[in-house]
């Protein structure tokens, strides 16, 4: 840092990055008491605990590996191979992956990047509760979160990455990159692992699995809504002057700016976060026709699909487009479930991965020609790119890699849980270990008592 | 073409103020807006009368004494 000006940006930077990943780890809280709250009473340690592992094993990964893809990969495999100029810097062994008084940045920015990638795995936990083993969900929580999202976000989120220059993609705040990926796994994953025992009635006909617990499911979510405030806050650059973005933008005022380093500002990114919560529930109150549960992912659902464009939407038209995504995620939700007999528990896919998808595509439509970042000869967004962008996203590094590497998995018969434990619920072992030890101490007290 | 009215971001940011798409369309997307919300209170007030009208006939005396007690 060399003057006083440049040393208060970088500490309000690394302080401002700091924050937004406190705020994020609310997300994971969320989905934490939202699937032990969604899940019946004898899983639910099992599922806090498949929630909780994401956490470390995805965190060491991402050191070894998931960060240093974002940074070399923006250009790969089609127009220019690894980026050796910014990846080298982001391996594990580097002088910035530590602590380094010249560089106070590094490491606040990959912990927001690592709090992406704990809610991509979080998301396909979801979607998975009561039936899948947790030694292949783990495998696949390191799979999306420090390997196929980041790969995204390099294509997608990065300021030079390909899908940003050639095809004008557009994901300000991650309809696509990390929901509607994570989205896409979660049904690849589905569709290997198969529904929970008593899900679908003899004829085909889906059966509603209540939680075992709707407080704490409802707290989850408000949660999650906390955490993805945070969320948005993370996804811009905080304070930037013109000259740093390569001298792209003219003149001397600085801003704070998306992802791509193009102008936006706290204020414009709170209305939209905060209207598109609004439109999404109002849309899901009413098509739900009053269902709880749908009514509260539906707030979620608005924001994911808003995402896109949450930079740059007016308010008016963020709540609309959190409306209007919502009412087909609904539908696709329920056709889906009933057409291919999936079970989605807490609706992920829909939630998630539609609503990411249908996100992606109407940005491609209301910002028709907006520049995607301030680099000259960027493609401007268009509704192609968005939507071959949603492609990609959703199927090519979502779906794809969930459905091989289940399908292998399940071939090795070591996905799904023995069916006699699903009905035991995965749960019980422990369960009767509390109740064995609790009679004994029991037994042992009386006992002292009797002696006395 | 663009929806804000700027094809490139190399523009001086003192210059610069709204850039949603569509503007000068305000009065519509607030005419829009708020047909979705009072659009929203006829259906949920709509749909509440033929909930609780159905409710009504529902209750067999029995467990509503069950469910008085329960509190």
């Amino acid at each position: 840092m060399d003057g006083n000006l440049n040393a208060l940006t970088t500490i309000f930077t690394e302080f401002y990055y700091w924050v937004t990943v406190v705020f994020m780890f609310l997300i994971h809280v969320g989905f934490c008491m939202y699937e032990v709250g969604a899940s019946r009473h004898r899983n639910h340690m099992h599922t806090l605990m498949k929630n909780i592992m994401i956490i470390p094993l995805v965190t060491v990964t991402f050191f070894f590996f998931g960060w240093w893809i974002y940074w070399a990969f923006p250009d790969f495999p089609f127009f220019g191979g690894l980026n050796q100029d910014l990846a080298p810097a982001n391996l594990p062994w580097s002088e910035t992956m530590g602590t380094n008084l010249a560089d106070r940045i590094t490491g606040v920015f990959w912990a927001a990047f690592l709090l992406f990638s704990w809610t991509a795995a979080s998301i396909v936990s979801g979607a998975v509760i009561e039936r899948i083993r947790s030694s292949a969900l783990w495998v696949h929580a390191v799979l999306i979160g420090s390997v196929f999202w980041i790969i995204d976000a390099a294509w997608g989120w990065h300021y030079a990455g390909w899908m940003v220059r050639e095809l004008g993609y557009h994901d300000a705040y991650a309809s696509g990159v990390i929901h509607a990926i994570a989205g896409g796994y979660a049904l690849g994953v589905i569709m290997v692992l198969g529904p929970r025992i008593g899900k679908f009635a003899p004829d085909g006909t889906p059966r509603d699995i209540p939680p075992h617990n709707p407080w704490m499911l409802t707290i989850g979510i408000f949660l999650i809504y906390s955490g993805f405030w945070g969320f948005y806050a993370a996804c811009n650059v905080p304070l930037i002057s013109p000259e740093v973005i390569g001298g792209e933008i003219v003149g001397t005022t600085w801003t704070a700016t998306n992802i791509y380093l193009a102008p936006t500002s706290l204020s414009a990114i709170t209305f939209n976060f905060l209207m598109s919560l609004s439109g999404g529930l109002m849309a899901a109150y009413v098509v739900s026709k009053g269902d709880a549960f749908w009514t509260f992912s539906g707030g979620l659902a608005g924001i994911i699909t808003a995402s896109a464009g949450n930079d740059l939407y007016h308010p008016i038209q963020a709540m609309l487009v959190g409306a209007v995504g919502v009412v087909i995620v609904y539908k696709l939700h329920y056709w889906v479930e009933r057409k291919f007999k999936l079970d989605d528990a807490v609706g992920a896919v829909a939630v998630h991965g539609y609503s990411g998808v249908v996100g992606l595509i109407i940005a491609g439509f209301l910002l028709w020609g907006v520049p995607s970042s301030p680099f000259e000869g960027y493609a401007a967004i268009n509704p192609i790119g968005q939507t071959v962008g949603a492609f990609i996203m959703f199927f090519v590094l979502g779906w794809l890699p969930a459905f091989i590497v289940s399908k292998m998995q399940a071939a090795a018969g070591v996905l799904r849980i023995p069916e006699e434990v699903e009905l035991q619920g995965l749960d019980y072992a422990e369960h009767h270990a509390y109740e064995d030890a609790k009679a004994e101490i029991i037994a042992a007290d009386k006992a002292a008592l009797a002696g006395q | 073409m663009s929806t804000i009215g700027y094809e490139s971001w190399a523009v001086d940011l003192a210059d610069v103020g709204p850039v949603y798409p569509f503007q000068g369309s305000e009065v519509l997307m607030v005419i829009l807006g708020v047909a979705f919300w009072i659009g929203w209170h006829r259906i949920q007030f709509v749909r509440e009368g033929k909930h609780l009208e159905e409710a009504k006939h529902m209750g067999d005396e029995e467990k509503i004494h069950k469910i008085l007690e329960k509190y």
